[in-house]
């Protein structure tokens, strides 16, 4: 896997500005994502690249077109020290994945990582970093790929009213 | 050991005690849609299998980023909504209302203590009247449209109390800013951020909206007020129900206290290209500017464009500035024209425009060219988010804006 490598605080209007908004396709998102903030990416980045982030990945709005856009792109892994948290939401929701890496900082921009789910740890050059998992909660969604699938499964809710009376 | 208003929210949502940390899947009571994110959510409601909305009357939908629709493409989105809302029996104020925020408070769609979302990150705006209220995205909202119903972790609370008296032209937009520069872009993230004290005890409801609207600059997932006089006032005029208490017990468990004292605050201005990247005016006045936009969810109520206007008094705006004034709503407009706010805006050469969000997103009109400086009342000066990312954005009051836009340079209002 093939490294983006951000700074802190990359907001959600950096991974894909206001102006298309009206645009709800991934592949199309792809072609604006990170325009005029980084725009090598959108013309080189290949399917199974990963971007990695500081802190505060994703901040800002909740257009849910920033998760889809690197989706559209080829992006399946986000890696960041921590993340907004709409946009850590959208990500699983979208079924693109969040991990959360304490040392995202040592991974370093165009180097090949491995991400070592079993084991939670990244691979990146000689180092082993280790990886947060997901809340639990979100775990079910994250395993059926996405809130969409993950709904289509359900008939019911189960409201907190119900289960705690 | 007490609990805090929003484990209080959840709990009583759930009709069982909860608390800080726990995950439930709980009944929403307002889910607010909009013409950038609605579409979407509409999709995913129909991928999900939906058929029925879960309440049409809980839904709130309108139209305010791209109105009048400026694109084929928005005009269409727009389309789809509208059929979506016959089909589903769904009010839709369509464009002709104001700011998603704004509309949905001053219609009384909110109340204390209810449990709401919107597909918009400043839904956390909602606190204001004492609700706990969420930002979220389309697939998230695509949910709640068909369940009614979304997966919370009660949050930690952080406590903010402010206390002191604001100086002359210096008010509630000062102190989200100077708190926002100290606790930082994510110094509340996944947490709630619960504004209390003698100030914000002091505040009418437009004051605590901007407070409240800015909780997310600081990654909070929702500011709150503790409902008190000042807010079932606010909502008896929208013909809502009667007191009930509702407050953080005093034993409460918080994450973190913090206190805010604004008597000596003076007025702040966030400078490109974060909202936590805060001084005070006088670190950056005299920064010629090109663009002025007073208005957005944060401060286009008719009480910051009458700051503004005093500010302006009979004088003219800079020839050197657009200046650009957009009431947050068809009321708030109504209520600046008939006191005249209007006729002195114009008079001095800005453009009013009709309720939306207008430039600040860097969608619609009003974008900025490469090295072009915008001064902002809005909540978020990222890089290319009023247009070029070669551009600049820097927030401030109403009061900051007009002055500067008199001067055409960042100026303190205290000076003017
Ligand atoms: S005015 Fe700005 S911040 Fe408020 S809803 Fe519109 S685009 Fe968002």
């Amino acid at each position: 896997m093939r490294v983006w490598k951000f700074g802190d605080n990359i907001d959600t209007d950096a991974i894909i500005p206001g102006r298309f908004l009206t645009i709800y396709d991934p592949a199309e998102l792809a072609r604006h994502a990170f325009e005029g903030t980084r725009d090598e990416f959108r013309l080189n980045v290949q399917k199974g690249d990963v971007v990695v982030g500081g802190r505060n990945f994703g901040c800002g709005s909740s257009r849910e077109h920033a998760p889809l856009s690197l989706k559209g792109a080829g992006v399946e892994v986000v890696i960041a020290r921590s993340f907004a948290r709409i946009f850590y939401r959208n990500a699983v929701n979208t079924g693109l994945l969040p991990i959360v890496c304490d040392q995202a900082d040592l991974i370093a921009d165009g180097s090949e990582i491995v991400i070592d789910l079993t084991n939670q740890v990244i691979i990146a050059g000689k180092g082993r970093l280790p990886i947060e998992p997901v809340p639990g909660f979100l775990n079910a969604i994250v395993e059926k790929g996405g809130l969409v699938e993950y709904a289509r499964s359900l008939t019911e809710v189960p409201l907190c009213t119900e289960s705690r009376r | 050991m007490g609990a805090t208003i929003v484990e209080k929210i959840f709990s009583s949502r759930c009709g069982s005690p909860v608390r800080t940390g726990d995950v439930v899947m709980a009944p929403v009571d307002g889910a607010m849609i909009h013409d950038i994110t609605g579409p979407l959510a509409i999709q995913k409601f129909y991928e999900m299998g939906g058929v029925r909305v879960f309440s049409p009357s809980k839904v709130i939908m309108l139209f305010d980023h791209q109105v009048p629709a400026d694109s084929i493409e928005a005009a269409e989105n727009q389309v789809f909504m509208r059929k979506f809302a016959a089909e589903q029996s769904i009010y839709n104020y369509d464009i002709h209302e104001g700011v998603c925020h704004q509309v949905t408070l001053e219609k009384g769609r909110v109340h204390p203590g209810d449990l709401v979302v919107g597909a918009d990150s400043h839904t956390c705006m909602y606190g204001a009247v004492g609700a706990f209220a969420t930002g979220i995205g389309s697939t998230d909202m695509g949910f709640v449209l068909k369940f009614g119903s979304l997966y919370f972790r009660v949050p930690e609370s952080i406590r903010a109390e402010v206390t002191g008296e604001f100086q002359h032209r210096v008010g509630a937009k000062d102190l989200i800013l100077m708190m926002a520069g100290k606790i930082g872009a994510d110094g509340a993230t996944y947490k709630a951020i619960e504004f209390t004290g003698e100030t914000v005890g002091g505040m009418e409801m437009a004051d605590r909206m901007t407070c409240t609207n800015m909780a997310i600059e600081m990654g909070a997932k929702a500011g709150i007020v503790p409902p008190d006089e000042v807010t079932w006032r606010y909502m008896a005029e929208r013909g809502g129900a009667a007191p009930v208490p509702l407050a953080s017990d005093p034993d409460a468990t918080y994450a973190e206290k913090r206190t805010f004292e604004v008597s000596d605050l003076a007025p702040q201005v966030a400078i490109p290209h974060n909202v936590d990247q805060v001084v005070e005016v006088g670190k950056v006045a005299g920064t010629p500017v090109d663009q002025v936009f007073i208005g957005s969810c944060t401060n286009g109520r008719f009480e910051d464009l009458k700051s503004a206007a005093e500010v302006l008094g009979s004088l003219s705006f800079s020839d050197r500035v657009r200046v650009i004034v957009i009431p947050a709503s068809r009321t708030e407009y109504l209520k600046a024209l008939r006191a005249g706010l209007i006729e002195q805006f114009v008079t001095a050469g800005a453009l009013v425009e009709a309720p939306c969000c207008g430039p600040c997103m860097g969608g619609a009109f009003g974008l900025l060219a490469p090295d072009e400086v915008s001064l902002s009342t809005s909540n978020r000066n990222f890089r290319g988010r009023q247009g070029s990312t070669a551009a600049s954005v820097y927030l401030c009051s109403p009061a900051t804006a007009a002055a500067s836009a008199i001067r055409g340079e960042i100026t303190d209002p205290r000076e003017v």
